[in-house]
């Protein structure tokens, strides 16, 4: 007999069809004149959006972690990509991006059909939040044989420490970006599809923040395997209506899903949150514990704010409100810029960049909020930039309180994680923790 | 009450069987390719040093790395529980344990009930364990329980790569080209076992006391190298590969909870 | 290494020495060796007017030194030569400079580079040397010329030391393991090949989920010629294309390496670890000449 009720997500096949669209239509963008284009999950994708309906994009870090679903054609990236003479300890999707290049092979592909040739962008609209970011594209354009390409430097500090210069400068890089895109594209910039853009980016994040807190309840509608899938739409192209108006749809069905006590594990027993992204050839890792357990990942810092955006309010960590919902009404491209920028940089998973110990406090508020008995963090040799100070950030949360279990591995390359001994060490720390087997 | 502990180990299986914290008797066999057998094995070469026969034994647990395979176990434990059942029962003042087997080393900080508080291990890279003192010594044509006395006749340190066991394997080989003592490249590949170890322990914290137990306490080389890079004494058990053994049976006894 | 209870070394692979009884040594002008001390295995090889007249192939032991003396003792026995009568020695290998009766030292690539040519014509364009601590991917000239060259040592070197490794894990003699590699109805998915260390947790993880041996060996075998075509596609490949070392002998290694790269090694008719000891005395032949010359 099972603790909680459960019940899979009614809007689940709308999420997995706006992805397939997403891959589908940067693909055919050619055949009715669109536009395709490139960049990373944190691009200002809003700002292409003024140049047309038919303007599609890729983002790199979901195709990364798309190939590296595919073992066996990740593999092939990853190897592709070294042959070629790229080290291997640089970022994981960025060799599997490399490598589907080089193979001349689509990422996604349709079941049952063949692999189609790796879809060239047309131009190139990136900002250089990492050193991998940076080189990324560069070397995009290097072996495409050349794409226009732009990218905007978005470091101007922590967003507590925001100074009106600092907007000034990234403000004035988006709007020089502008001029270029119409240059380089031959088309006019339409600025009211912009400002939609805008609008729709901070309802996306704000409604995802908010679904995220959903899960504060007993026991947890959603769990962070399922999260992944639905947060990944924000990443691929969050200027969207589509993905805004999903998110919409979503909260509201987690809401009924939380007055009705549907729970994602039918016997949770206990929640974890974890961190940095997961070894996404491994995700079985969450239904071990699910299964095994009853123990639910319930999200990490990463699953809510990477596409999600909060504030700390009276000392709790919130869903930041929409500057439309505090009534802000954006009238020109300037004011949009600026809304956009200020926005973005307030991202919480911006700002361990500058400093470990902001993600260590927004990482020990979600502990205590969301009612975790401990914590797992993922020592991802993939991505140095979401590793970047995790080891303070096991201090910090393990001084709070909190138990916290390590295990190592590759977000984007599988031969770097050990299934087995991973969950030997979840064993022990399920049993560390009291947390007994589900007979 | 007489329980059982049985530790399926990557190289060896122990058995211990206990009656109200006393060992009554104990058997080790190799693993080897047949677990199964080797269970069997070491279960009755425990019953005869024990003098007693099967069903007086009223419950068995099993931990170690192949605990699946012990077919009728009543419950089983992980290594990292079953260790510090072990020690909370012989040596309770114990707030660090360290544990060196064949093929993995754990560090576990535990309070003063015993429980377990935080754990970090090795394994793969930085894998610091039996194995590699086996590889070691042959390479170096010295039997194996030599090396650790060998060792202690060195008088100098040659630095040798700690990350992993395979660099270190091939530094040994540059060592023995360029005509370093045995004993000296002996002591090294102790050092560097010992530092892997320390630096794993310090990631939970080195508190004292500071227990040693696994096969490779066995190793006077390493306790050496091992204590040096703790600059603190060490607490060895007798028998120390045989304490998670005994860790699983105290607590199918109750003994430890 | 792990001995089981039977003591039986399932690593230890043939030594061996041999000699041609109908070369008479004592005619001949140019009497040269080249002795290679390796990190896993030592050769010497003796050659008389450029025919090769002996050699030897054993473990190279703890003491280097001792370990190129040993190899020349044994290919000189019972041929009735003393190292005084080798009028040119090269010494080669990790541990060339520990032969310390060699008048020269030359590096392993130029000696592979040169013994290839010899054992498998000049036609040979590319050398795959599997030793037993790394790997060579050389390409030569058609005079054994080195061209161009890459090396994997360490991680993911797919060597000897691994396979010793693997065997002594599995109980299977090691001069077994490629036989039985390809005892499988149908390929398995490789272990890792990123290094010998994560492969043999795999591989213990899959024996313990009931693999049988032999597709845990298929499994390494795979992943250690995955890792080598990775090295030579590196490279780039010209055939015709051969493979020395030790590895050479095991054909679960070798046929899969064949069969991803799509081009057939040549068929060795030497032994295969001797390739750098005879490179070795190739060269000494050509300075023992020069010299002469110069006088």
């Amino acid at each position: 007999m099972a603790k909680y009720k459960t019940a899979p997500l009614k809007s689940w096949e709308r999420a997995k069809e706006i992805r397939a669209d997403y891959y589908r239509n940067y693909e055919a963008a050619h055949e009715k004149g669109g536009l395709r284009w490139a960049g990373g999950a944190w691009t200002f994708d809003a700002v292409p959006a003024g140049l047309g309906d038919d303007v599609y994009p890729i983002t790199s870090e979901p195709y990364g972690a798309t190939i590296a679903f595919q073992k066996d054609f990740s593999d092939r990236c990853l190897e592709a990509a070294e042959r070629a003479g790229y080290a291997r300890d640089l970022c994981a999707y960025m060799r599997n991006y490399w490598g589907s290049i080089i193979l001349n092979e689509y990422g996604w592909v349709d079941p049952g059909e063949e692999r189609k040739p790796f879809p060239k962008p047309d131009f190139i609209w990136q900002d250089h939040i990492c050193c991998s970011h940076a080189k990324w594209y560069q070397v995009v354009s290097d072996l495409e044989g050349g794409i226009p390409e732009y990218c905007v430097d978005v470091s101007v500090g922590p967003y507590e420490k925001t100074t009106e210069h600092g907007i000034d400068y990234v403000v004035g890089q988006l709007s020089d970006g502008i001029d270029w895109l119409e240059k380089v594209t031959g088309r006019k910039y339409d600025d009211e599809k912009l400002i939609k853009a805008v609008y729709n980016t901070c309802r996306a994040e704000s409604t995802w923040a908010e679904i995220c807190m959903l899960n504060q309840a007993v026991p947890a509608p959603l769990e962070e395997k399922t999260m992944y899938s639905l947060y990944v739409l924000g990443t691929l192209q969050k200027s969207s209506q589509a993905v805004a108006d999903y998110y919409d749809e979503l909260k509201a069905e987690v809401q009924d899903r939380v007055a009705n006590g549907i729970a994602a594990v039918e016997n949770e027993h206990a929640r974890v949150m974890t961190d940095t992204q997961p070894p996404w050839g491994f995700l079985r890792v969450f239904r071990y514990m699910a299964e095994k357990y009853g123990c639910v990942s319930v999200g990490s810092l990463y699953t809510f704010a990477l596409i999600g955006n909060w504030i700390w309010k009276d000392g709790k960590f919130v869903p930041r409100p929409t500057p439309q919902s505090l009534g802000v009404e954006i009238k020109d491209r300037d004011q949009a810029l600026r809304v956009l920028v200020e926005w973005e940089l307030s991202k919480p998973e911006w700002q361990h960049f500058y400093h470990p110990k902001y993600k260590s406090d927004m990482m020990i508020q979600i502990a205590k909020d969301w009612k975790l008995n401990g914590v797992m963090l993922h020592y991802n040799r993939g991505c140095e930039g979401l590793s970047l100070g995790i080891a303070e950030n096991r201090l910090a949360i393990l001084d709070a309180g909190f138990p916290v279990m390590v295990f190592e591995g590759n977000m984007g390359d599988e031969r770097e994680f050990d299934e087995g001994r991973t969950m030997a060490r979840i064993d022990s720390f399920m049993e560390s923790l009291g947390v007994p087997k589900l007979a | 009450m007489i329980t059982t502990g049985i530790d399926v180990g990557s190289k060896n299986v122990k058995v211990v069987i206990q009656e109200d914290g006393k060992v009554l008797g104990k058997g080790s066999v190799l693993a080897g390719l047949d677990t199964g057998a080797a269970i069997s094995e070491a279960l009755d070469a425990a019953l005869k040093d024990a003098g007693i026969a099967r069903d007086k034994v009223e419950k068995l647990y099993a931990t170690g790395a192949g605990r699946q395979e012990v077919k009728d176990a009543d419950d089983s434990r992980t290594e990292v529980g079953a260790d510090a059942a072990g020690i909370a029962y012989l040596f309770p003042e114990a707030r660090t344990l360290i544990d060196v087997g064949a093929e993995e080393g754990r560090a576990i900080r535990v309070d003063d009930r015993g429980k377990v508080v935080d754990f970090a291990m090795n394994e793969r890279c930085a894998a610091g364990a039996g194995a590699f003192t086996e590889a070691m010594a042959r390479a170096l044509e010295v039997p194996l329980e030599e090396l650790g006395r060998l060792s202690l006749t060195s008088t100098k340190a040659v630095a040798m790569n700690a990350q992993c066991a395979v660099f270190g394997e091939s530094e040994v080989v540059s060592l023995i080209h360029q005509k370093t003592e045995k004993k000296d490249i002996a002591r090294a590949v102790h050092d560097a076992m010992a530092t892997r170890i320390t630096s794993m322990a310090r990631r939970v914290g080195v508190e004292p006391q500071v227990a040693l137990i696994g096969g490779v306490a066995k190793n006077p080389g390493f306790v050496d190298s091992l204590q040096r890079d703790l600059e603190m004494k060490v607490f060895i058990p007798d028998d120390p590969e045989f304490v998670s053994a005994l860790g699983v049976a105290l607590l199918a006894a109750g003994i430890v909870e | 290494m792990a001995e089981d209870s039977t003591g039986k070394e399932y690593w230890r692979w043939t030594e061996s020495n041999w000699h041609d009884p109908d070369i008479d040594w004592r005619k001949g002008e140019i009497v040269t060796a080249g002795v290679d001390v390796g990190s896993v295995s030592s050769q010497a090889v003796i050659l008389v007017d450029g025919k090769l007249f002996a050699y030897s192939n054993m473990r190279t032991g703890s003491d280097s030194p001792k370990s190129a003396q040993n190899a020349m003792d044994w290919a000189l026995e019972g041929t009735g030569m003393t190292l005084g009568d080798i009028q040119y020695v090269v010494g080669t290998g990790y541990g060339r400079v520990n032969v310390p009766f060699a008048q020269r030292a030359i590096t392993e690539i130029a000696c592979h580079g040169r013994g290839a040519n010899y054992m498998y014509g000049p036609t040979i364009k590319t050398v795959l040397d599997m030793g037993g601590q790394d790997c060579k991917a050389i390409r030569v000239d058609e005079k054994g010329k080195v061209v161009a060259f890459l090396m994997n040592d360490k991680c993911a070197a797919g060597t000897g030391r691994g396979m010793e490794v693997f065997s002594d894990l599995l109980g299977v003699h090691i001069t077994k393991v490629g036989e039985m590699s390809l005892q499988v109805e149908e390929e398995p998915p490789m272990v890792s090949s990123t290094c010998v260390v994560f492969a043999k947790s795999e591989a213990s993880g899959l024996l313990r989920a009931g693999w049988p041996k032999e597709r845990v060996l298929a499994a390494y075998c795979l992943a250690m010629a995955h890792r080598v075509v990775d090295l030579l596609q590196r490279l780039g490949i010209e055939e015709d294309f051969a493979i020395t070392g030790g590895i050479a002998k095991n054909i679960g290694v070798v046929s899969r390496i064949e069969r991803e790269l799509g081009i057939k090694a040549l068929k060795p008719t030497l032994d295969t670890q001797i390739a750098g000891a005879l490179g070795g005395a190739l060269f000494a032949s050509a300075l023992l000449q020069k010299e002469r010359k110069g006088k």
